[in-house]
Parts: C-alpha cells; sequence; structure tokens
C-alpha cells in the first residue's frame, strides 16, 4: 500500500511537470496549429532566468529570488514568444508542419547561445530552504518542493480555466479556435488574439523551466527531454482542450511510474509509446475532440 | 521494349485520365544528368579525393540513399517523417550485429558481450549469425515495422502534425531502449571496431574505394528505383493524396496503402543507408540514430527541395560537407549555422535548391512549362508573404490540419 501511494505521488509529480508544459503548448498547437519546437527553449530560458536571479540576489535570498523568478520567467518566455510570433510564425501560419521545423532551429540556435552565455555544463540552483524535507502521511514521505510543483500547476490550471472561460479575453481566444473566419467576420482581432495567447503560452513554458529547477541542475538541452513528452500529452489529451491535457497528463504520468517500477525506465518508455499508439486506434483526435463539421 | 514498358503503364488509357502524366515528360528525362553524375561520382571523386575524404564521401552517399527515401515519403507523400534514425538504426544495428558476430568467430560472443559478464548469445541475436538473415532484415526488418505503424496509424487518419510528433517520439524511445539495454546493444557506445566484412579488412584503403564505388551504385539503384515509383500511377496517387487525402478517398482509391507503401518504401532506404553507414565507418551508436539526427536528416532534404529527388541527394551532400567543414574550424558557429538554415529554408525557401534552380532554368527562357510542375518560385515565395498571412494556401504547403 505505501508502495503504491508513493508510485501515484511519483506519478503525480511526473505528470504536473508534463502539464505545465503541455498546457503552454495547448495554447500555440491547439489554437493557432503552431508546432512550437523552440518552447522547450522557453523552459530552459525559464530555468536560467532563475539561476540569474538568485546570481543576482545573492545567497542569503535564495526564496525571495525563487518567488520573484516565477512571474520573471513568464515575462521572459512570453517575451521571446512574442518575438519569435512576429519575426517568423506568422509568416507560416496554415504550414503546421513547417513551424515544426524553422521552431526546431530557432530551438538549435538558443540552445547554443545558451550553451556560450552560461557554459555547456549544467548549473545548480538552489532550493529554497523552506522547501527542503517533505511531508511524511501515514508513512510515506512527499518532498515539499514536489507538493509545491503539484501546487503551482493546479493553481496555473485553475487560472487558465478561468481565464478561457470567465474572461472576455479567453471568449475570444475560444472563438478564434473554433472557428477563424467567423471570429474575424464578427469584429475580433484574431492577430491581436493570436498574439496574446502565444504570449502566455510561451510564459508558461517560461514558468515551468523555474519548476523544472527545484527538480534537478539545468543546462543549454534542458527543454529537449521534455518537449517530445509534453507533445505526447497535447496528442493524448486533444487539441486546445485544457481538461484533455489534464487527464492526458495524469494518465501518462500515472502509466509511466507504475510501468517503471513494475520493469524499468527503458522499457517504461517503449511501453507508453505502444499504449499511446494503441489509444489513438480507439481516440484518433485524443480524449475530448473538438466537434467540427469540416472534412478532417 | 520503351513503348511496351508505356503500355503497361497504361498511357493514354482512359482510366488514368484524372491523372494523367505531363506531356514531355518520357522516362528518359534527365538521363544525360543521370550519366554526368554517376561519371562524377564513380570516377572523378575517387581520383580527386584522398583516402579519407573519399571514405567521408561514402558515408554521406549513405546519408543521400536515406534522403532519397524522405523526399519521397515526405516531399511526394506529404508526411513529415522525423524519425527516420529508427530505420537507420534498425538497418545499422542488424548488420552491425552480423559482423560483430563474424568478428567474434562462431560459438564465441562479441567483446561489449564478454565485457558486461553476458555468457550465452542471447536468443535477439541467434538468428544475426547468418548472412542471409541479417543482410535481408537490415531492409525488410525497417520495411516491416514502418508498414505496421503505418497501417495502424494512417488508418485512423492520424497525420499531418500528429504523425510527425508520433515518429519522433519513437526517435527518443529507441534510443532510450538501446542505451537501457546495454547487454543486448553495447549501450552509448553502440557497436564499435568493426573492421572487417566477410574476411575483408574494412580498413584497408583498397577495399574502402571498393565500397564507396558499391555505395555510389547502391544510390544510383535507389534513386532509379524512387523516380520510376514517383513517376508511376502510383507516384501520382501519392501525390494526390498529399495535396487533397478526402478527395483521393472519395475517388475510391485507399489512402491508407498508399501512404504505408510511402512510408515503408522510406524506411527500408534508411535501412539500407544504414546496412551501409556501418561497414563504411565501423560504428553505430545511439547518438546517430535519437531525435536530433532524425530532424537534421528532414533539414537535408529541405535544403534540396522537399519535393525532389535530385535535391535529397544534393542536399544531404552539401549539408553534410559543409558540416564537416565547418564544425572543423567553428565547433560552435555551426550549430547557430544549422539553426538559420533551418529557418531560412523552410520559412523563406520551401523548395530548396531544387526550386531555386527551376528558377534559374526559367530565367534562362528554357522553361519547360509541364502542367504537373509545381507552381511558384521559391523568391516567388518571399513575395508571395502577404498571401500567405491572409491564408492562401500554396499547393505545396497545404496541409490537412489534423
Amino acid at each position: 500500500m505505501e508502495i503504491f501511494v508513493s508510485q501515484v505521488l511519483a506519478g503525480l509529480g511526473v505528470a504536473s511537470v508534463l502539464l505545465l508544459i503541455a498546457l503552454g503548448l495547448t495554447f500555440t498547437f491547439g489554437q493557432m496549429n503552431v508546432i512550437n519546437m523552440a518552447h522547450g527553449e522557453f523552459i530552459m530560458a525559464g530555468a536560467y532566468t532563475t539561476y540569474v536571479l538568485q546570481g543576482l540576489l545573492g545567497a542569503s535570498l535564495v526564496g525571495l529570488s525563487f518567488l520573484i523568478s516565477l512571474p520573471v520567467a513568464f515575462m521572459v518566455g512570453g517575451v521571446l514568444g512574442l518575438i519569435l510570433e512576429r519575426t517568423l510564425i506568422r509568416h507560416l501560419y496554415g504550414r503546421p508542419l513547417d513551424t515544426l521545423l524553422v521552431t526546431w532551429g530557432v530551438g538549435l540556435m538558443l540552445q547554443q547561445l545558451a550553451r556560450d552565455v552560461f557554459g555547456a555544463a549544467n548549473v545548480q540552483v538552489k532550493t529554497p530552504a523552506w522547501l527542503d524535507g517533505g511531508l511524511t502521511v501515514a508513512g510515506v514521505t512527499m518532498p515539499w518542493n514536489r507538493l509545491f510543483i503539484i501546487l503551482l500547476v493546479t493553481a496555473a490550471v485553475v487560472a487558465i480555466w478561468a481565464f478561457v472561460n470567465k474572461l472576455p479575453n479567453g471568449r475570444q481566444m475560444r472563438a478564434v479556435m473554433q472557428n477563424r473566419p467567423l471570429a474575424s467576420a464578427s469584429g475580433i482581432a484574431t492577430g491581436r488574439v493570436d498574439r496574446r495567447t502565444f504570449m502566455i503560452g510561451s510564459g508558461l513554458g517560461g514558468v515551468a523551466g523555474v519548476a523544472i529547477t527545484l527538480l534537478g541542475s539545468i543546462g543549454p538541452t534542458l527543454g529537449t527531454s521534455y518537449i517530445i513528452d509534453a507533445f505526447l500529452v497535447v496528442v493524448v489529451g486533444g487539441l486546445g482542450q485544457v481538461r484533455g491535457a489534464v487527464l492526458a497528463a495524469v494518465a501518462l504520468g500515472l502509466l509511466n511510474a507504475f510501468v517503471e517500477y513494475a520493469s524499468e525506465a527503458s522499457i517504461a518508455k517503449a511501453l507508453l509509446l505502444v499504449a499511446i499508439v494503441a489509444f489513438l486506434q480507439f481516440r484518433p483526435q485524443g480524449l475530448f475532440v473538438r466537434r467540427t463539421r469540416a472534412v478532417a | 521494349m520503351a513503348t511496351e514498358s508505356q503500355a503497361a503503364r497504361g498511357e493514354g488509357a482512359p482510366s488514368t485520365g484524372a491523372i494523367a502524366r505531363p506531356t514531355g515528360d518520357s522516362p528518359w528525362a534527365g538521363a544525360g544528368w543521370f550519366v554526368v553524375a554517376a561519371i562524377v561520382l564513380l570516377v572523378v571523386a575517387p581520383l580527386l579525393l584522398s583516402d579519407f575524404r573519399l571514405n567521408l564521401m561514402a558515408k554521406f552517399l549513405c546519408f543521400a540513399i536515406l534522403a532519397v527515401g524522405i523526399a519521397f515519403a515526405w516531399g511526394k507523400g506529404g508526411m513529415l517523417v522525423l524519425g527516420q534514425g529508427i530505420f537507420f538504426g534498425l538497418g545499422g544495428y542488424c548488420v552491425a550485429m552480423f559482423l560483430k558476430l563474424e568478428e567474434a568467430g562462431p560459438g564465441q560472443l562479441p567483446d561489449f558481450m564478454v565485457w558486461s559478464g553476458v555468457e550465452q548469445l542471447p536468443l535477439l541475436w541467434r538468428p544475426f549469425q547468418h548472412a542471409w538473415f541479417a543482410l535481408p532484415a537490415a531492409v525488410l526488418l525497417p520495411m516491416g515495422i514502418a508498414a505496421l505503424l503505418g497501417a495502424l496509424v494512417f488508418r485512423q487518419r492520424v497525420r499531418g502534425a500528429y504523425f510527425a510528433i508520433l515518429t519522433q517520439a519513437l526517435a527518443a524511445a529507441f534510443v532510450i531502449i538501446l542505451v537501457g539495454q546495454q547487454q543486448l546493444t553495447g549501450g552509448t557506445n553502440g557497436l564499435t571496431n568493426i573492421t572487417a566484412m566477410f574476411n575483408l579488412d574494412l580498413t584497408n584503403a583498397g577495399n574502402q574505394r571498393g565500397l564507396y564505388v558499391i555505395v555510389a551504385c547502391v544510390l544510383g539503384g535507389a534513386f532509379l528505383l524512387v523516380r520510376h515509383l514517383s513517376r508511376s500511377r502510383y507516384g501520382r496517387l501519392l501525390v494526390a493524396v498529399r495535396d487533397s487525402e478526402d478527395r483521393v478517398r472519395f475517388l475510391g482509391y485507399n489512402p491508407t496503402t498508399i501512404k504505408v507503401i510511402a512510408f515503408a518504401t522510406s524506411a527500408g532506404l534508411a535501412g539500407l543507408a544504414g546496412a551501409f553507414f556501418v561497414p563504411v565507418v565501423g560504428i553505430i551508436s545511439p547518438t546517430m540514430l535519437g531525435i536530433v539526427p532524425s530532424i537534421e536528416m528532414v533539414i537535408w532534404v529541405a535544403l534540396g527541395g522537399r519535393a525532389s529527388l535530385v535535391g535529397a541527394v544534393i542536399g544531404a551532400l552539401v549539408v553534410n560537407w559543409a558540416k564537416t567543414g565547418l564544425s572543423e574550424q567553428f565547433p560552435s558557429g555551426w550549430l547557430y549555422l544549422e539553426g538559420a538554415l533551418f529557418i531560412a529554408v523552410v520559412a523563406f525557401a520551401p523548395k530548396g535548391i531544387a526550386g531555386l534552380a527551376e528558377l534559374w532554368r526559367k530565367r534562362a527562357g528554357r522553361s519547360e512549362g509541364a502542367p504537373g510542375a509545381l507552381p511558384r518560385s521559391p523568391l516567388g515565395r518571399l513575395a508571395g508573404f502577404a498571401r500567405a498571412r491572409r491564408g492562401g494556401p500554396d499547393r505545396l504547403e497545404k496541409e490537412p490540419t489534423a
């Protein structure tokens, strides 16, 4: 039983990081049909933001600098995303596969930039003292940093849900996602909505980077290891669906944790993919499908 | 002979009216260029290049075989394959396993297994003691896996971005398995020190030159095969599926079969490339097969011109020579350049070198005006940004949104 609970918690830990990344992708992939491979590098930028702020504020203020880095990383990711959208991606709407390749190129350059600025070796970001240790309930210890990430993700999901469903901006976003020409004809500035969507999605990547600093050292290729899994979460969850992303992330995280426990990491990875291909046999468009009459 | 084969292809028959071959597109078009290329590769290059450079060239020709496959699946079929490293690796490992066993001798274990304390030959390795199994498997195994995967996902109309991401994830998983199962696969190091094949010393310069000639001929064969396929009735259907899958389905064809054949062909070519890569280079390891190398393979084809088979070959050779030359001198500069290349080619010149060549031919006033040719030059695309922004789909770029 204890093993079971600790596996569930480990799975949720994996799931929450994946979800934070996948949420950003849901925005850009779901609404704008842009496959942003440079999203991984936005995560990396967020992580390095934490590192830089920690260096600036000194060792005595680790806790404070960590909290400050959450909004700062959001802005760093967001601005990077905005620049990317303005300079390249807006030329590529309607060509999703080409956005994949172009943003991969952008990611390569950003990685090399990080390597030149911060060095190729991984750097360690200090965890705030109040996240040391863990919470022990019924013999199972859950580290505070994992719990913090789960909390952060929950907050992010709630905020996004409120934004998408309750605010006028979110309503515009949904309108553009569902039917771009009609939204445009109704007087919604779709270009501006695109920019906003892309900025929020990229900013979430930055926040994910801050969360990842709690899990270990960070390096220039940090994003690459997460990005593919996060895309799989989006694929399984369904395009542009927040609830789909949540469900898929939790399911994949738990599945990964249990298979990994039962066998080993490399087998777990392969079985996970087999499971996804099998799943797509039943629901080729993911868990939740946006109803449309278009011939897809 | 020519008339017979034309008749066999049903030239002018009413049933093929919808996808008729453009006029002036004879099977012998470009034969002169093919002969020139063959002379350059088979006569000029061996005379001019040092042993070391010729070996590099042989390696790049292996990459070119793979690139032809990508151009077929991606350029003609619209399937962006981001996991060709898997099939390249499968081909490579099949041959490498055979060669390691051949080197160890009958009943003996390969060196890395001895080091990691394996005492009996694993079941998975047993069939690879025989050349008659290992060598065909290098091509057939990738084809089989691609056909199975393709049948599963294409049947459910998983396509476009979904398919691309799926292949990429598979490449990641493949590498994780190779690294994780060290006692079976040699782990991160891969299978190394492959120095002999059929008792021929592969480090011998003369044998390497012979191998180069074989690889060049295989590339020529692969090129002709894929060229024939894409010019056949099947090839026209494949392009039709790329441009409008649903329309082809409504016409009574099964797009799944058409796509599976193209995907399996490209996988088979990747396996073939891997199979020759191993004796040429003497090593196969997971670092050559993961996500990053797999997507690099796509940029070769993008640079050459995604829908052009000649472009794919040229792209593979140009990028790899540039990489070798530049990364020797500026190791960090190459990555910036590679990133910039991705961006520039895909965003601003999606038809690559082949598109530029087409533009140049038109400038020279020798426009063929083939009705089946793709419209719009790459520079035309530059000017056509405004149109693209308004969502006007270009024939080449139009993708079904999944």
